[in-house]
């Protein structure tokens, strides 16, 4: 393991920012800590950088306990929330920066700065300042500061944040090209998930200072452990009486979550579900929603309200329809863990999921995954 | 989807279109007779006022102090009092604006970057020079350092140990003392904001990168905070030169002691009619750097703006 979090805790206040964290990566790795607005992703980040002190709990990377290491010596690039880029530096000395300070040799700066412009895209506008580029090329300069003296760590706070929806999606590949060129590991923060699905190779999901889930973008979406993550993630809603649903008992359960894509939805006449027919239930539509590329789809079944998407090549449909329903699986939660239900009548016929995609719903666009 | 990007680009012209239309409108509001009407009135009032108030007595004080011709004028700014009095007032002003700025760099700093308890107390503090009349602030030196003060049995037990004379009260340290106080928040006053504004990002970035304090404050800090120091500096010239309350109470010896205020003041008082024009002639050097600063205030205010 490259670097680890042990037991770490931190307070601000009596608020408890991060509650017994827990983390390893391995090196080479890209890390995404995703979690909604106050969840300690960037008390994180700051413990890892040194810009904070963690009340108790151990730091470690690469083997050596860094909590009393000054954060210049922990060897790690830091690329922050709104890229704090000196505005009275040019694009070049801000990159030369922390060379300088290291006392390299002139000419072996200028030698690496111009190499991380070029790898960067930012040739020509080495004289610019700040305040005379675009959000991208800034966060292009970030990166390069931050590489600037060869960190074996880097952390990014929210580097998407600044930049317009358009762009944002460019610079995503862009940055994850760019860290597996330089072979970095590196710890991102999110609160868009189809960021971390889309850029990360492994998510750390995290709730009120806690961690709730480390894992693979599909194992996260598939198999979420808590009903936080069953929650947090893909299109979610909860619903209570999901044992009035066709093919799912009572459990020990305080609810269930269910995604538009566990949710089918068809005509009577449609030949290719007649052999499932038996084992679907009547659902009224009350609501359809233009989403781009489907339609959202609300139902009203036996009370309860369920969403799925539409294909737009499918038949036209109306308020007021009335559908045949499936629902493939739900996430039944209790207190403290998500369990995956199939619906038990499809699996005694053995049938199967008809669905050829899963997909994370997200920003009103679906990443499939 | 390229229909939906053209359908983007109408609506978005559209809301321009309105934009315009309503800014447009909203100068026409401003642009009606009674709109014209306020507006002259308005500027009228304040121009009057500045003139009438402000620009003829000053003016006045300049032509009065030609009366007796050039020669006249000269003379008077001449002589051993006057002399002694620029002589005084240059080294109370220099010595509090270079206290003062450092006083209000270290401050301003401390109260910006680190939270302790009080920090709200000595941002009140700083300001208590705003707040008390400056020859309060003379008198409570004098009470401090004069023959009856608490300090002074201190300050008599140095002077006998180290074999020196230093007087307060009643001398140029007083005077120096007096200015440094009414002097004291014109620097933090203009840094504390702008060292708000510009936060602490980029000073913890560089510090990140290793640099150590002076390192921060030199090349990061510096250029966001140099031209408000010196829009700071200024102002605190300004007041330091024409100081006369907190100075008045601590300084009673013409030729010894006396800044350019008092010297003015001591020679519009003493009645003659040629010490009368003397003293408009003396007042006329503390106009003209008056101006002088108010000109560097207008340029420092314009590159603070930018
Ligand atoms: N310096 C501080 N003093 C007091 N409370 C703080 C401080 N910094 C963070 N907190 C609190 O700790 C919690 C976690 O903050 P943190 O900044 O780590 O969240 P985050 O997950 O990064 O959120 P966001 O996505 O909004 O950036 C929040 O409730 C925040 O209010
Ligand atoms: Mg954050």
């Amino acid at each position: 393991m490259y670097l680890e979090l042990k037991n770490i805790n931190k307070k601000y206040g009596d608020y408890k920012a991060s509650d017994d964290v827990n983390i390893q990566i391995e090196k080479g790795s890209l890390v995404a800590l995703l979690g909604p607005s106050g969840s300690g992703k960037t008390t994180i980040l700051r413990m890892i950088a040194g810009l904070e002190t963690p009340d108790s709990g151990d730091i470690i990377i690469d083997g050596v306990r860094v909590n009393d290491i000054a954060p210049a010596e922990r060897g790690i690039g830091f690329v922050f929330q709104n890229y704090a880029l000196f505005r009275y530096m040019t694009v070049y000395d801000n990159i030369a920066f922390g060379l300088e300070l290291k006392k390299v040799k002139k000419s072996d700066i200028r030698k690496r700065v111009n190499e991380l412009i070029e790898l960067t895209g930012l040739k020509g506008l080495e004289h610019r300042y700040p305040n005379q580029l675009s959000g991208g090329q800034r966060q292009r300069v970030a990166f390069a500061r931050a590489l600037a003296p060869n960190p074996s760590l880097l952390l990014l706070d929210e580097p998407f944040a600044a930049i317009d929806a358009k762009v944002r999606k460019e610079l995503r590949s862009w940055l994850r090209e760019m860290i597996y060129k330089v072979g970095i590991t590196s710890i991102f923060v999110t609160h868009d998930q189809e960021e971390a699905v889309e850029v990360a190779d492994e998510i750390i999901v995290t709730n009120k200072g806690r961690v709730e889930q480390i894992g693979d973008p599909v194992s996260i979406y598939k198999e979420p452990e808590t009903p936080f993550v069953s929650e947090f993630i893909g299109q979610s809603t909860l619903i209570k009486n999901y044992y009035k649903l066709k093919g799912f008992e009572q459990g020990d359960y305080i609810g269930a979550i269910v995604r538009p894509e566990f949710v089918e939805a068809f005509k009577r006449d449609n030949s290719d579900f007649a052999d499932v027919i038996d084992s679907s239930e009547v659902g009224t539509v009350t609501d359809i929603l233009f989403r781009g590329n489907s339609l959202e789809v609300r139902l009203d079944v036996n009370g309860i309200e369920l969403t799925t998407h539409r294909s737009l090549e499918r038949r036209p449909i109306y308020i007021g329809e009335k559908l045949r329903v499936i629902v493939y699986r739900l996430f039944a939660v209790d207190e403290h863990r998500a369990y995956l239900l199939e619906n038990t009548e499809l699996q005694k016929k053995g049938f199967k999921d008809r669905r050829l995609d899963t997909y994370i719903y997200n920003e009103n666009k679906y990443v499939v995954i | 989807m390229s229909e939906i990007i053209s359908d983007l680009n109408t609506i978005d012209k559209e809301s321009i279109r309105i934009a315009k239309k309503y800014k447009q409108k909203n100068k026409n509001a401003a642009g009606s007779k009674e709109g014209t009407f306020t507006k002259i009135a308005f500027i009228s009032i304040s121009l009057i006022f500045v003139v009438l108030m402000l620009v003829v007595p000053l003016i006045s004080v300049v032509i009065n102090s030609l009366k007796l011709g050039l020669a006249f004028y000269i003379e008077s700014i001449t002589t051993e009092y006057v002399i002694s009095a620029i002589r005084i007032t240059l080294l109370a002003t220099v010595i509090a604006v270079i206290v003062n700025t450092f006083f209000g760099i270290v401050a301003s700093w401390a109260i910006t970057r680190f939270n302790f308890k009080g920090k709200q107390i000595l941002t009140t503090l700083i300001d208590i020079p705003f707040s008390v009349s400056p020859v309060i602030a003379g008198l409570s030196y004098i009470m401090t350092f004069g023959r009856m003060g608490w300090a002074t049995p201190i300050l008599d037990t140095i002077n006998e140990a180290l074999g020196t004379d230093i007087q307060i009260a009643f001398a140029v340290p007083g005077v120096v003392l007096a200015t440094i106080f009414v002097t004291f928040p014109f620097v933090s006053r203009e840094l504390i904001p702008v060292l708000n504004a510009v936060g602490t990002d980029e000073e913890q970035a560089a510090a990140l990168m290793g640099a150590g304090g002076l390192t921060i404050f030199r090349r990061i800090t510096f250029p966001h905070i140099k031209w408000a120091l010196l829009y700071g500096i200024i102002l605190c010239t300004a007041r330091a030169l024409g100081e006369f309350g907190a100075v008045n109470a601590l300084s009673k010896t013409r030729g010894g002691t006396f800044t350019l205020p008092l010297e003015i003041d001591a020679l519009y008082l003493s009645g003659s009619a040629d010490s009368i024009t003397a003293s408009f002639a003396v007042s006329s050097i503390l106009v003209i750097i008056s101006v002088i600063v108010l000109i560097l205030r207008n340029i420092v205010e314009y590159k603070v703006k930018k």
